[in-house]
Order: C-alpha cells, then sequence, then structure tokens
C-alpha cells in the first residue's frame, strides 16, 4: 500500500492571519493526506528543518503579509542548500498575479491565489507523488 | 404590543392566507430551498407579522425604548445622523512613515473626517525593522514605527489636535502606542486632552485570532490593563480599550460568536479594572467596539441593535453602570474583506456600498470601508477614495440619515435582533461556564469555535450551497488588470537605515537607564505606563522595550499541530 502523502503547511513570517492555513490543513486531511501545520511565526529556517524531519512530500506555504518574494526564496534556497530539493514547495495567500511566475522561476511549484477552490489545492496536493523528481 | 382579539384575527387571517394565496403559490413552483437561515443560521421564515413581535415579547416601552436612553437599542444619540454622519474614516499606513504622511493628507483633502493609522507587522509584534526577523515585512501592511522619530515624520503638518479622533490599531502594542503618542504631543507642546486618541490594545483576543502578540498573555494582559487604568486616571478623553469581534468573523465564526466573544473578553478587563479599584463608570465609557460589517444586511443591523442593548444591560445590571455614557457602545466598524473577491474586483464595491448600508441603518459611530483592491494589496489612492465615496454616497444622497433607526419596528428586523440577543447570552454563558474568556481562550474553545465555521462555510461555497458571484458562480475567463499600487522599493531600506541613524545620534545613556527602569517597572506591579513613556519620550525604540518586555514575561511560542 502507498504510503499515504505527508504535508508540511507552514505560516512563515510575522503574519498571524491563520484561517487559510488551517482551513487547507483540515481539507487536505479529510482526503488522507497527513498535514503537519506549523503554527504561526515560523522562520523559513524552522519550516525545512521540521518538513526535512517529518519527512514531507510538500511544503504549502500560507503568507497574507506581502513578504512572499522574501519567504519563499529562502525556503527554496534551504531547500537547496539542504538537498531537499524533492520537496516540492507550493502556497497561497494574498499574492499579486505579477508575482506569480516570478515565484514560479524561483522553483516555486504552484500558487493558489485567493479564490481557488479548496478541491482544486487537494487535487493538486495528491497528483504530487506524480511531480516529485 | 396588539390587542389580544386582533392578534387572534391576525393568526387566523395567517391560516387563510396559507391555505389559499400561498398554497396556489405553492402549487405552481416550489421555493429554491427547504429552509433558509441567515449566515449565522438563524432560521428565516417566509413572512414575519405581528405574531412574530408578540412571540418574541417585543415590548416598545420597555424593551426598545428611545435613542439616547437605556437600553439604547435605537441608538446611542437621540439625534444620530441628523446632527451629523458617522464618522468616515480610512484605514492607511504603508511603505514609509514620510508615504503614510502624505496619504494621511490625501484622505484628509478627499473629505475623510478621520483615520486608522495601520501598522506593519515588524511594528505590531515590537521589533524594529532592522531585525532580521523583519526582513521582507517591513512597510508591507502598514506604516513602521520605531520610535518616537516615526511618528513625528508621520504627523508631519497634521497638528494632533487638528483631528476630532483617530485611530491607532495594534491589539498588543497598546502601551508602546499610548507612550508614542503622549510623547509627540509633549514634543508638539499639545496638551494631550485637546484630542481624542482611541487605541485597539486587546491583547487576550491576539490569543485566540489576529495572532500579533509578542510575549505571553500574562504580560500581554498586564500591560494592557495598565493602559485602561492610566488613562482612566490621567486621560478620560482617550479610549483605551477597543473590543474587537471583527477578526474572529473574519475569520469565520458567526455574528452571535462576533459578539459574544468580545463581551467576554470585555468582562474579564472589567473584573481586573474593579481589582484595581477602578469602578465601571471610571473607564467603560470610554471603550469602543469593532465588528466586521457583513454582506446579510439585515442581520447585521439587527446585530448592532442587539448589542447595544446586551452591552447596556451588562453594564448596567451586572455590572452597576450608573452614568449613562457607560451604557453607550461606541461601534466602529470594518466592512469585512473576507467577503470580497480577487476577480471582478469592481464588483467588491457593490459589497462594501452594502456592507455599509447595513451599518448607517444600524446608527453606527465609525465606518472604515475595504478598498475594492483589498484581495490583491494595500489599496491604492483610487481605491481609498472610492471607499471614502461610498461613504458619502450613503451619508448625503440616500436619506437614510434623515431619521433614527429607521428599521425599527419591522416584524423581521425586531424578531432577528431578539434573536440574536438570546443566542448572544446564551454563548456567552457558555465562555462563563468554562470559567471565562482567557480559560476559554487557553482550552481553545474559541479557536477551535471558528475554525468549524470556517470550514462550514467553506463547505458552503464548495458545494454551492452557498453561491458567491465571481467565485463559484458567475465567473469570467478574462482577468481584470488592476492598478499596483506603488511602493517605494527602497523604503525597507530607508527605514532600516534611519533606525540605524537614531541609535547614534541620541542619548544612549538616557536609553539605557529608561530601559532599567521599565524592567524594574515591569517586574514589579505598579502601572508600567510611567516607565514607558519614559522610555518613548528617550527615543528608545519600539524594538528594545519588546525586548525588556519579551525578557521579563517571556517569548511567545506556538505549537505544531497534526491533522
Amino acid at each position: 500500500m502507498q504510503r499515504a502523502i505527508r504535508i508540511l503547511i507552514g505560516k512563515p513570517g510575522l503574519d498571524g492571519h491563520d484561517r487559510g492555513a488551517k482551513l487547507i490543513s483540515r481539507v487536505l486531511a479529510d482526503a488522507g493526506v497527513e498535514v503537519i501545520y506549523t503554527g504561526k511565526f515560523q522562520t523559513p529556517e524552522q519550516i525545512v528543518a521540521a518538513a526535512i524531519q517529518e519527512d514531507v512530500d510538500g511544503i504549502g506555504l500560507s503568507i497574507l503579509s506581502g513578504s512572499h518574494m522574501t519567504m519563499f526564496k529562502r525556503v527554496q534556497d534551504l531547500l537547496r542548500e539542504k538537498k531537499a530539493e524533492d520537496i516540492v514547495l507550493f502556497g497561497g495567500g494574498v499574492i499579486m498575479p505579477g508575482d506569480i511566475p516570478k515565484l514560479e522561476q524561483m522553483g516555486v511549484d504552484r500558487i493558489f491565489p485567493p479564490d481557488t477552490p479548496t478541491s482544486k489545492i487537494v487535487e493538486y496536493v495528491k497528483s504530487i507523488p506524480d511531480r516529485k523528481k | 404590543m396588539f390587542d389580544k382579539e386582533y392578534l387572534k384575527k391576525i393568526e387566523a387571517e395567517k391560516k387563510r392566507w396559507e391555505e389559499t394565496t400561498l398554497k396556489e403559490r405553492l402549487a405552481q413552483g416550489k421555493e429554491m430551498r427547504d429552509s433558509f437561515k441567515t449566515d449565522s443560521q438563524i432560521e428565516v421564515n417566509r413572512l414575519y407579522t405581528p405574531l412574530d413581535l408578540e412571540a418574541v415579547g417585543f415590548d416598545y416601552l420597555n424593551d426598545t425604548s428611545w435613542p439616547g436612553e437605556y437600553p439604547f437599542v435605537r441608538g446611542i444619540d437621540p439625534v444620530m445622523y441628523r446632527a451629523a454622519p458617522w464618522v468616515m474614516m480610512q484605514y492607511s499606513g504603508f511603505g514609509s512613515a514620510e508615504e503614510t504622511n502624505r496619504r494621511f493628507k490625501f484622505m484628509l483633502s478627499q473629505g475623510a473626517s478621520s483615520f486608522a493609522i495601520a501598522l506593519d507587522l515588524p511594528t505590531h509584534k515590537a521589533l524594529d525593522s532592522d531585525d532580521p526577523v523583519a526582513e521582507g515585512e517591513v512597510g508591507k501592511v502598514g506604516v513602521p514605527i520605531d520610535s518616537l522619530k516615526s511618528l513625528e515624520a508621520i504627523f508631519d503638518g497634521i497638528p494632533l489636535d487638528s483631528i476630532k479622533m483617530f485611530v491607532c490599531v495594534g491589539m498588543s502594542t497598546g502601551p508602546i502606542i499610548l507612550a508614542l503618542f503622549l510623547s509627540l504631543a509633549e514634543k508638539a507642546g499639545i496638551d494631550p486632552r485637546r484630542f481624542g486618541l482611541f487605541m485597539t490594545n486587546e491583547s487576550l483576543m491576539e490569543f485566540a485570532c489576529r495572532g500579533t502578540q509578542f510575549t505571553t498573555p500574562a504580560g500581554h494582559f498586564r500591560l494592557s490593563a495598565d493602559v485602561v487604568e492610566y488613562c482612566a486616571r490621567n486621560y478620560p478623553n482617550f479610549s483605551p480599550l477597543q473590543l474587537c469581534g471583527y477578526h474572529t468573523r473574519e475569520a469565520g465564526c458567526t455574528a452571535i460568536q462576533e459578539l459574544a466573544f468580545p463581551l467576554a473578553n470585555c468582562i474579564t478587563y472589567i473584573e481586573e479594572m474593579t481589582r484595581r479599584g477602578l469602578s465601571i463608570d471610571d473607564y467603560a465609557g470610554n471603550f469602543s467596539w469593532f465588528f466586521s460589517s457583513s454582506l446579510e444586511l439585515l442581520e447585521e443591523v439587527a446585530k448592532y441593535r442587539a448589542f447595544r442593548k446586551i452591552w447596556a444591560n451588562i453594564a448596567k445590571n451586572r455590572f452597576g453602570a450608573k452614568n449613562p455614557k457607560t451604557m453607550h457602545a461606541r461601534i466602529m466598524i470594518y466592512t469585512g474583506g473576507s467577503h470580497l473577491t480577487r476577480r471582478q474586483p469592481y464588483i467588491n464595491i457593490v459589497r462594501t456600498t452594502i456592507q455599509a448600508l447595513s451599518s448607517a441603518l444600524a446608527g453606527v459611530q465609525f465606518m472604515n470601508l475595504s478598498s475594492f483592491d483589498e484581495a490583491y494589496q494595500t489599496p491604492t489612492e483610487e481605491g481609498a477614495t472610492i471607499a471614502v465615496r461610498t461613504q458619502q454616497i450613503l451619508a448625503y444622497e440616500t436619506g437614510v440619515t434623515k431619521t433614527v433607526d429607521p428599521l425599527a419596528g419591522s416584524y423581521y428586523v425586531e424578531t432577528l435582533t431578539k434573536k440574536i440577543e438570546d443566542a448572544v447570552y446564551d454563548y456567552l454563558q457558555r465562555i462563563e461556564n468554562m470559567g471565562g474568556a482567557v480559560k476559554a481562550i487557553e482550552k481553545g474553545f474559541y479557536q477551535s469555535e471558528i475554525a468549524e465555521q470556517a470550514y462550514r462555510y467553506n463547505k458552503e461555497i464548495e458545494t454551492k450551497e452557498r453561491i458567491k458571484v465571481a467565485l463559484n458562480e458567475f465567473l469570467t475567463d478574462q482577468e481584470v488588470k488592476v492598478a499596483s499600487l506603488k511602493y517605494d522599493p527602497d523604503a525597507e531600506k530607508k527605514t532600516i537605515a534611519a533606525v540605524k541613524e537614531l541609535r547614534k545620534e541620541r542619548d544612549n545613556n538616557k536609553v539605557k537607564q529608561a530601559l532599567e527602569n521599565l524592567r524594574k517597572a515591569l517586574k514589579g506591579t505598579e502601572n508600567a505606563m510611567p516607565s514607558i513613556i519614559e522610555a518613548m519620550k528617550a527615543y528608545a525604540t519600539v524594538g528594545e522595550v519588546g525586548a525588556v518586555i519579551r525578557e521579563v514575561y517571556g517569548k511567545y511560542e506556538e505549537g505544531m499541530v497534526r491533522f
């Protein structure tokens, strides 16, 4: 039997709005995904360390504070540094459409803008084992 | 209210109507659903009549009464908007102190009567702009305030006493904000009793929601209480505490919970002030209440009416308030951003209009409207201007301001008002049974209740039980291009340079001494405000004061959750 998909949902930086992160965590868990939610105020270092320790397939970052360019880059760089690039990086939040291609160029696999139906995110997460390098 | 005989006639007639006209109509086609509920899950009947008023015990003289008189259902002022519209505010702040100063001046020039200062996240969390953890966050969601110098720049050319009142948010930074404004006033030679500073300062709710706390619950509660006490004894013209239902509603809770959560928190503050030797009339009349105006128009009207009655009752009958002013609920609203959509953003202007309309019909005191582009960014000038214009149209073109509490007597609205009132008391009792707000938050009750409602809402959207235009229905292919807010890309760099410069040019001995005094005061039981004021006057930074607080009370850490 294939092991369940494991995902870390992280809230990097100082933003305290966690409605989305908690909702996504629960909806994914409903779909059989094993979810670890880091809680608020995580540094990129803490997120990557937890992801490696928990042996996750993917990291989903929730960022509503406008710091996404900085945060995604730091997490991506750390994953590279720790040779953990097989962990797929995705996320969502308040992100201007113009920034999405820049994030994808950085190595972020998918950004989900506000309004994305949660079912689409579940569909994406379930496809992660097929996307891994 | 009605003669018993007349009511019997109405009842009989209702039956006749149901068995004839209604029955014929339903035979031609059913209603869309078997049961209709408000946004907060209250059952909505097909029709409301005087029978419903009777059923909820509507009593004009004893329950509803007169505006400006207990229990204030109809409004806290006898003439309401006939004297002046509500205060039209705009939540502003971003980039740098200078950019924020420019935006404030612009909004005032466009007719905003006031503003609410948005702080950036490092400031909320008592961190300096050059703290490594603040990288990428400086000036994004609000203005960075590193010290008194920042506040001087924000208010450059805007004398503190030139605006009747303004709000500075910050649920956890209350004491720092108070100290900064008192220092600014002293420096400018302005008597602090000549302006109305409204502070949020409600740190209990941070642990349930919102989350910009920077130390432990004990530390924050002591400091929030210090602010309330200090203002009660020295600056009764300030509003030292704004109880908030807004954030929990935005996180997903119902209108009932939105009222009950901050009421429970308020009770905790009242009990603390009693311990400190103050009577409710000494301070609670200066509180204000902050709510999220939602889209279910008539429920929102009923919500605010019910709230005024509940607060008046609790203040008077539970805590013995004698002064009518103490029993007034001064209500500030923000149109809830969670109701806006990212796609087809201009339709959000329609949404915020309805949210604001409900608030005007309900008789609130202060309004801030969301900008149509909030799902993308901090508002542009265009977005902020439309938000103010919306308020101006409501105030000057719709006529809703010409009479007090226009929806009073509506069979539906009065029924809803009573139902909400009853439900809030029930919910409040549940929180009390747990030991009150602090215990309930510690147990995770607020948090789990909120998350449960957010989950339910999401399910309704996914299943289309709830239609949301431009979200799950009525979509278009075209992506609307929204003009970007032009951030100065160097704002963060400049702000960081400025705080580093400040630390060189100030009297560092004075700062060191002030921080040492602060440390002592925090470890003691006396009100810590005088030493926080001393520190800010000496140009200590927000982060330095935060560091001392964290040193004494501890850092706040969240744990991991497995789903």
